[in-house]
């Protein structure tokens, strides 16, 4: 009963802001949310169900981000003429190399020799992939470098980028989980905050691949375009029997669409996660979790269990990444921030309820709302507070200007009153 | 000559902004260590902490000079360093009393304490950015060069010059006399050693009637003051955005793993290791090859092996290997 309330106050706060502001921005704060709301059931997976800290949720919500770039846009053929044969033979190179220092490692006895064939392999092959890799890249980057200048995607429907975008997330997850896991909470807390850096780092960089800091924008969409149906005699007519304004609904109209969609992945996802944490699967997690020692004296293989469970919350975060980026329509690099992508996700799967998913959704809703709407509040409460200084001074200018700074201030005090005073969530874990 | 010429190059490039860049993250890497230490848990407001001390010493810096006052041909902000040190040290032991010692007295798992770090986080970014914005700060007055890359040509009548900015030398004389008197306050006094003893078995030290709180809050003074030292000579050297310095975390946690957690000594180690891999593989070194090697081996491309913007890649990779091979760090660290 409580928990309909919470969910019917989040629900009335966003119709309040479409009354009062506007129903773009209320569909907005929605869309957002119900992305929001699967990263958080991605990182309630990991933390809720088996108490792994992962601060690189930034990093895969950008490759969930590459997926739909590399689905979605169409290829650049003079690009995969010029180079596109050299980079996919270096990055051949690249892993044969990393398979072959692995095989050393493993199969070779500890020792010197051990040592100096790993340092000529791994030395002695970063310069040759270097040589194969470095001249594609150039001839790619040098086609048409204003318009494209990268290899392009397949040109399917970005629909599919969205699982993808998983795939995606789930294999450089594997990868960190297989090295970090095992050792110590801490360490996996840094390696994730690394590989995310990392995963940025190559984005911004690799031109090829993802254009870097040029971005690619004009991505496809799965829903029309706002001038096609504002085009389209059908639904003006429909609109003006209505009533509204053609302009606001087709926009309105095209959010409705996107939040259909991203409802359907949300609920896909929440029930799935729902009927993992019921199986004996999501008994074994909260056991392992719990206590680890006694659930590895009873069998249970730990290690295993946690990759898993690293690899899938990773991976839906890599979903809500492709959704994210095919509702900007855009892949902008530069706009992936630690703070706003990692540590914000963290702030709605605490605040929602760790270990519930009810909790991780409703949590992804209200952080975002507040996220949103923090800002113009606090612009106003500052105009309050600074009206008995006189325009313009310089004790008003600061007030005002701090006022957009208030989000993160204001996610640290949500963060530490709901630790401090309700530790367990709003919707605590059964 | 050749080989002096390109030792020179190397010195300039490499060398010089390396020591520099290791003597900051291994204040940094100290104040990491000792929360970790002492407290038991990974302080992820330890960069915003950095920035905060910093933006007290700018502003005071600021303040300084619309009076008039200044060193001379040293920077102003070291005048004003004493003033960010006591606002950091007011500001961290005002958590300590409202956040973290509710956990404390609970004995929470570190990992608890790690998100509550989380959230102080964002309070502390949140203040630094009310009190000074967002935006890039040069708050350098002093003299630019000790010496300069021209006059070292002269004297030494060499092709290559030597540049020492005046900022890497004060990070590297502050950076000796502030890990001296660590080390002398941790080694020699009475203090020190109650609080290494609480570090080293915190049940004993508890019987021995040292008093935790003591501890804690001795611990958070030092803290905050290695944090606003690290802080304002990185922004002497480079330039100060609190987003860097949230940026600066990896380096250090990664100089404080690679070092031991736990260790002092190997922060310190840490930092110089981390320091001098990123420059190295960050560098292109087309020049000093150009130099050392006979004319026919003349590299004829950049020989960078990575390029500047993937230098949290090289962290990260040093810390991965040292994860894989020793996992308690170079000094052997704690492994809880």
């Amino acid at each position: 009963m409580k928990n309909l309330l919470l969910f019917a106050i989040v629900l009335g706060l966003i119709l309040l802001t479409g009354i009062f502001q506007s129903w773009n921005v209320a569909l907005g704060i929605l869309n957002m949310g119900l992305i929001s709301a699967v990263m958080a059931l991605g990182v309630n997976m990991q933390w809720g169900y088996a108490g792994l800290f992962n601060v690189g949720v930034m990093g895969f919500v950008a490759l969930g981000g590459l997926a739909t770039v590399l689905i979605g846009m169409p290829p650049v053929s003079e690009a995969w003429a010029a180079g596109g044969a050299r980079i996919l033979g270096g990055l051949a190179v690249g892993a044969a190399i990393l398979v072959a220092a692995v095989l050393i490692f493993t199969r070779m006895g500890k020792g010197v020799k051990r040592t100096v064939a790993m340092i000529v392999v791994l030395v002695g092959g970063f310069f040759v992939y270097r040589a194969v890799f470095d001249p594609g890249v150039a001839a790619v980057e040098s086609v048409n470098s204003a318009a494209t200048g990268y290899l392009g995607g397949l040109g399917l429907s970005v629909i599919v980028a969205w699982p993808v975008g998983g795939l995606l997330a789930a294999g450089a997850a594997w990868l960190i989980g297989k090295t970090a896991l095992g050792l110590r909470s801490d360490y996996l807390a840094i390696a994730t905050l690394g590989i995310a850096e990392i995963v940025i780092a190559v984005l911004k960089n690799e031109d090829w691949l993802s254009r870097g800091v040029k971005n690619v924008i004009g991505l496809p969409r799965p829903v029309p375009y706002e001038v096609d149906l504002q085009r389209d005699a059908d639904f003006v007519t429909a609109m003006q029997t209505l009533g509204a304004d053609p302009v606001v609904a087709s926009s309105v109209a095209v959010k409705l669409g996107y939040a259909a969609l991203f409802l359907a992945v949300l609920l896909v996802v929440l029930w799935l996660a729902q009927s993992a944490l019921a199986s004996p699967w999501g008994r074994m997690m909260r056991a392992i979790r719990d206590n680890e020692v006694a659930a590895e004296a009873m069998g249970k293989d730990v290690t295993r269990r946690h990759l898993q469970v690293f690899v899938l919350g990773s991976a839906v975060c890599g979903i809500a990444g492709a959704m994210m980026t095919t509702l900007d329509g855009q892949l902008t690099p530069a706009t992936y921030q630690p703070l706003r992508f990692t540590f914000l996700v963290w702030v709605m799967v605490i605040v929602g309820g760790s270990g519930n998913n009810w909790g991780a959704v409703l949590g992804g809703f209200l952080i975002w709302f507040l996220w949103v709407q923090v800002e113009p509040f606090g612009l106003w409460l500052m105009n309050v507070l600074s009206s008995g200084s006189p325009e313009g001074s310089l004790v008003r200018e600061r007030m005002l200007q701090s006022a957009a700074h208030m989000r993160l201030f204001t996610m640290g005090i949500v963060l530490l009153v709901v630790l401090r005073f309700s530790p367990r969530g709003l919707i605590p874990e059964r | 000559m050749d080989f002096i010429n390109g030792l020179i190059t190397f010195l300039n490039f490499v060398a010089v902004p390396a020591t520099a860049y290791g003597a900051q993250l291994a204040l940094g890497a100290l104040g990491v260590t000792m929360v970790y230490g002492i407290l038991r848990f990974s302080n992820f407001a330890h960069g915003d902490t950095m920035a905060f001390g910093t933006m007290a010493t700018i502003l005071t810096t600021w303040g300084l000079q619309s009076l008039g006052v200044s060193l001379g041909p040293l920077p102003t902000a070291l005048l004003a360093l004493p003033v960010g040190i006591v606002a950091a040290i007011a500001l961290v032991l005002a958590t300590d009393r409202v956040v973290y010692r509710f956990y404390r007295r609970q004995r929470v798992v570190p990992v608890m304490l790690v998100i509550v770090s989380m959230g102080v986080m964002f309070v502390y970014n949140g203040l630094t950015r009310f009190a000074i914005g967002p935006d890039d700060r040069n708050f350098d007055d002093g003299t630019r060069f000790l010496i300069s890359a021209g006059e070292f040509r002269r004297w030494t009548g060499l092709d290559e010059g030597l540049a020492i900015r005046s900022s890497q030398a004060i990070t590297l004389a502050t950076a000796i006399v502030v890990v001296a008197a660590l080390f002398w306050f941790l080694n020699r006094t009475r203090t020190g050693k109650s609080m290494r003893a609480f570090s080293d078995n915190e049940d004993l030290a508890l019987l021995s009637g040292i008093s935790p709180e003591r501890v804690v809050a001795i611990t958070w003074i030092i803290v905050a003051a290695l944090a606003t030292v690290a802080g304002t000579l990185y922004g002497l050297d480079k330039s100060f955005q609190p987003f860097t310095y949230f940026q600066l975390l990896l380096p250090i946690f990664a100089a404080a793993i690679v070092g031991g957690l736990g260790s002092p000594l190997g922060a310190i180690a840490g930092g110089f290791v981390i320091a001098y891999s990123e420059v190295m593989i960050t560098y292109a070194w087309k020049k000093v090859l150009g130099y050392w090697l006979p004319e026919r081996f003349e590299p004829d491309n950049l020989v960078q092996l990575l390029s500047t913007d993937y230098k949290f890649a090289v962290s990260f990779a040093i810390l991965v290997i040292v994860l894989l091979f020793r996992p308690t760090g170079l000094f052997r660290g704690k492994s809880v």
